[in-house]
């Protein structure tokens, strides 16, 4: 059975080794979809629907296809079909320039019969309201309800009682590469650049809709600039840019603008929800009542956690999801925690504090009931409380003087991760000493390329930068998962490693009677080959690969479950300072603890926690899509209005990168989920009057200081 | 670019009454082009009504480019949708396009020194000026001190923000070669990363600042 090894003998696994991409992405080399230009490429471009809702009765693009430079125009919608949100495809065009193609845009006539729209959440569940899904009855799902213990029980028994409602609006995934793809066709032979989180499930989606067997689509993401849950599959610009492509018998490249990205490339649900919880006297949390609902604008799903990390004997809750005219929502960065985390922390501190306890001493007698992750959660309370000072904290919340105020608060979150069955992968050694990694899954920004490279390394005693590592494209036929729900490193790992060994085994059965040793004595270190048992039979790496002569040790590998781990625990801790007369919020510190199961690269998983917990500031303080009644259009959707972190509003930020096993698990979203309600639970310490709304911006704190 | 003038000046429609017709005439630019192209008479060109094409030269990473472009034209698409020298073509796709309107910096390079937003920078205006973008950094294999200390502290995830971002910390340090932390937060408050590199961003610009010996 395969193993890690004990962390003594790891030369590089749990080290800091910098991105393999590093110099192609600081130079500017490094080619993403939005830089591929094709011999004789066209732009593509896509009219938008201005509105919210409508009926579109007529399209007519002859002008635009009389523009020079236009090459050609294709319908995304069919004339009377309805248009359900202010961003919705109507058509779409292939220019020699990116300018002309926005003149022909302009030159699309179309009319359209307005209909009543709704764009806020409590309009669209009263009665009347438009209907916008033609699969529900009204615009609000059927509630899923979920029940265990005996909830009057669990009332009966509680010495203290919260009511709350809490709110996290809609978040965007601002990628800052938008959502796109160059097509290119040969004949019958797609070839797509895709900004993509899934090169195979895009081959796929692209394969089926054009009905060609899948060896004749090749999808290619060499580098992608974020994704965040938002980008599977070819979506409707990616089809549109292989139709254009086809009629225009030029390849196309068709990038979103940065205002459709807002619209239409996702979003996280918001959440509302009204919650009863009791504890004992004693500090048990004993009962939690929930009703609440989100909106994934014209999706379906809205789904959130709770309850949440700890334990509750006895809860209900029901849960729906509420249908506006506003682009769907997507899969966003742990979908349905951070917003649930953030209710379920708020909670706790306020069931705490009516218990007179300490939030941490009831988060440790009612965490997690899952044992393995309680350990572990356990010891990252005391970690945690030690780094961010947890004494320091006010015990009377709010009882700071002057102006700025300080308060310390938490917050918990949990994840899977542990990867799954289902890719392919070769690691081939040359006779030149040359040693290749390929397998069909992406890098989108988490560092995987790297931690391949450094697996293989360690497994020939080499260093990574003389690994090639391959991936983000279908044409070698080694398929792998998308890259979401951080199942990247679980699912790849096991089966680089395994391949890595049996190379390694081939070329150590090859080389052993040339140098006279045991194969089962040999060993790879140091870019040499040598005999545990006679040090002395020792070969440099590219003088035992020399002995292959025309052959080539090319091995795949197998997914073994015994290499990676799920089910990972996240603490973090905030610090921060509220302006009590500008109601400015400032992060001074943020400690992150994360679970990572056996850490590859420390450094790039580092970087992850920092990233995850920046986005989830975003989420605490600034982020929010903001819909406009009156018109039925977002409001803010551009990067000035729309505000993401900026430098400015980075705290200090201690990322832990917390080793608990010798097994793998994918990190890339649970850190992202603590930060708003450790957040939230910190202002409430700082200022003494809760939050229970996000973002918490300035002018939300001065309401509630006044 | 050439292919598509020809296009443009062999159809007998002119583009000029496409854009009345839609109300876009205004777009025209009022800065002074250096030699028309395309236009009919020389007071047609003058009445700033109609896209003028111009033929400008630009010093790029210390190279002169003939390049034509429309009045309209930015710096950021010159540089990203390739410059044709008449043979091979010159693809400058180091700064991205993310916002294209001055939101976030991913599309920063240096005109005659400064750090600009190349999308808010016409390439009229860039003419006689010396260009530097990202590519234009490194010497041969040899990365530029910012560059080393990007890859060195991971101040790059997804990397769709860094060349921006490299260029202006080359910039910040090319006017303050040792910024205080505060001083890099706000040198850089230009630029948005959404992977959220900022704090190993901070940390390389504090690296390339010794290394440069500032
Ligand atoms: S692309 Fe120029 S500032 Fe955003
Ligand atoms: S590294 Fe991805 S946006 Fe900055």
């Amino acid at each position: 059975m395969a193993s890690w090894g004990e962390a003594r003998d790891s030369r590089l696994i749990g080290k800091r080794v910098t991105r393999l991409s590093g110099a192609e992405k600081a130079t500017g080399r490094a080619k993403y979809t939005f830089d591929i230009n094709r011999p004789g490429m066209l732009y593509g471009r896509i009219l938008r629907s201005p509105v919210a809702h409508a009926t579109i009765t007529s399209i007519d693009l002859s002008e635009a296809e009389a523009l020079p430079g236009v090459k050609a125009a294709i319908l995304l919608i069919e004339p009377g079909k309805r248009v359900r949100y202010e961003g919705q495809e109507i058509a779409a065009i292939a220019a020699t320039t990116n300018d002309i193609a926005k003149d022909a845009i302009r030159l699309i006539r179309f009319d359209y019969d307005e209909l009543d729209y709704v764009v806020d959440v409590e309009s669209a569940k009263a009665d009347g309201a438009p209907q916008i899904r033609d699969d529900w009855m009204g615009n609000q799902s059927e509630p899923r309800v979920d029940e265990r213990g005996d909830i009057e029980a669990g009332f009966a028994e509680a010495a203290v009682e919260v009511e709350a409602t809490y709110h996290a609006p809609v978040q965007t995934h601002v990628c800052l590469e938008t959502h796109g793809n160059v097509a290119e066709w040969d004949g019958d032979n797609l070839t797509v650049w895709a900004s993509t989180q899934a090169v195979f499930g895009t081959r796929q989606n692209l394969a089926q809709h054009f009905e060609l067997p899948e060896n004749q689509v090749r999808v290619i993401s060499e580098h992608m600039g974020g994704g965040f849950g938002s980008k599977f599959g070819p979506g409707v610009e990616g089809i549109a840019v292989a139709k254009l492509a086809r009629k225009a018998g030029a390849p196309v490249k068709l990038m979103l603008t940065r205002k459709a990205e807002h619209l239409v490339g996702g979003n996280r649900p918001s959440m509302t929800q009204q919650v009863r919880a009791g504890a004992t006297q004693d500090g048990r949390f004993i009962a939690y009542d929930l009703s609440g609902y989100g909106t994934g604008g014209i999706g379906a799903g809205a789904g959130f956690t709770g309850p949440y990390v700890y334990h509750v004997p006895n809860y209900r809750t029901e849960k729906s999801a509420v249908a506006i005219n506003a682009g769907s929502a997507r899969a966003m960065r742990a979908p349905g925690h951070p917003q649930g985390a953030f209710a379920m922390d708020s909670l706790m501190d306020e069931l705490a504090e009516k218990l007179g306890m300490d939030p941490l001493a009831f988060r440790r007698m009612n965490s997690d009931s899952d044992p393995r992750r309680n350990k572990i959660r356990q010891a990252e309370y005391t970690l945690g409380a030690q780094e961010i000072g947890w004494h320091r904290r006010n015990s009377v919340p709010g009882s700071g003087t002057g102006i700025k105020k300080r308060g310390i608060g938490m917050g918990c979150g949990l994840w899977g991760g542990g990867g799954g069955p289902g890719t392919q992968a070769r690691v081939t050694i040359h006779s030149s000493g040359a040693v290749e990694a390929v397998t069909g899954t992406q890098d989108i920004g988490t560092g995987i390329r790297t931690v391949i490279a450094i697996i293989v390394a360690e497994e020939l005693g080499l260093k990574p930068a003389d690994i090639t590592v391959k991936v983000g494209d279908t044409e070698p036929g080694l398929p792998s998962r998308g890259s979401g729900g951080s199942q990247t490193i679980g699912s790849v790992a096991p089966v680089i490693k395994t391949a890595a060994i049996a190379a390694k085994r081939k070329l150590f059965g090859h080389i052993a009677p040339l140098i006279e040793a045991e194969p089962m004595d040999l060993r790879a270190a140091g870019g040499r080959i040598y005999s545990a048992a006679d040090l002395r039979l020792s070969v440099p790496w590219k003088e035992a690969t020399g002995y292959l002569g025309m052959e080539t040790i090319s091995e795949g590998g197998e997914w073994d479950e015994n290499l990676r781990v799920g089910d990972t625990a996240g603490v973090q801790f905030a610090d921060v300072e509220v302006d009590t007369e500008t109601g400015l919020v400032k992060v001074i510190k943020v400690v992150a603890i994360q679970d990572c199961g056996l850490v590859v690269n420390r450094l790039t998983t580092e970087s992850q926690i920092n990233g995850a917990v920046i986005m989830g500031l975003g989420y605490a303080l600034l982020e929010e899509r903001i819909m406009d009644g009156q018109t039925g259009k977002m409001l803010n959707a551009n990067l000035e209005d729309y505000k993401v972190p900026g430098t400015m509003e980075i705290p200090e930020i201690v990322s832990i990168a917390y080793d608990t096993d010798r097994k793998i698990t994918g990190i890339g979203e649970p850190p992202t989920i603590p930060t708003a309600g450790a957040v939230a639970n910190a202002v409430y310490n700082a200022i003494g009057v809760r939050i229970r709304e996000l973002p918490i911006t300035p002018d939300k704190v001065l309401n509630a200081l006044s | 670019m050439s292919k598509e003038k020809e296009q443009t000046q062999g159809t007998p429609i002119s583009r000029r009454n496409f854009l009345k017709g839609v109300g876009t005439g205004a777009v025209a630019a009022s800065v002074a082009p250096t030699v028309l192209v395309g236009a009919e008479t020389a007071a047609e060109a003058q009445m700033g009504d109609k896209i003028t094409r111009a033929e400008i030269k630009l010093n790029i990473n210390g190279k002169t480019y003939e390049v034509e472009v429309e009045s309209r034209t930015t710096l950021l698409s010159v540089l990203r949708d390739g410059i044709d020298t008449g043979g091979e073509r010159v693809d400058l796709t180091g700064a991205k396009s993310i916002c294209d309107r001055g939101e976030c910096g991913g599309c920063t390079v240096q005109v005659g020194g400064k750090a600009v937003y190349s999308c808010m920078t016409l390439a009229l205006e860039a003419e006689g000026k010396e260009i530097t973008t990202v590519e234009g950094l490194a010497n041969g294999e040899q990365l530029h001190p910012v560059q080393e200390a990007f890859v060195q502290h991971d101040a790059l995830m997804c990397g769709f923000c860094t060349p921006g971002f490299v260029v202006a910390a080359k910039s910040l340090l090319d006017q303050n070669p040792s910024p205080s932390h505060e001083e890099i937060k706000e040198g850089l408050a230009g630029n948005i990363c959404r992977c959220g590199t900022y704090p190993f961003i901070f940390e390389a610009v504090k690296t390339a600042s010794r290394k440069i010996g500032g």
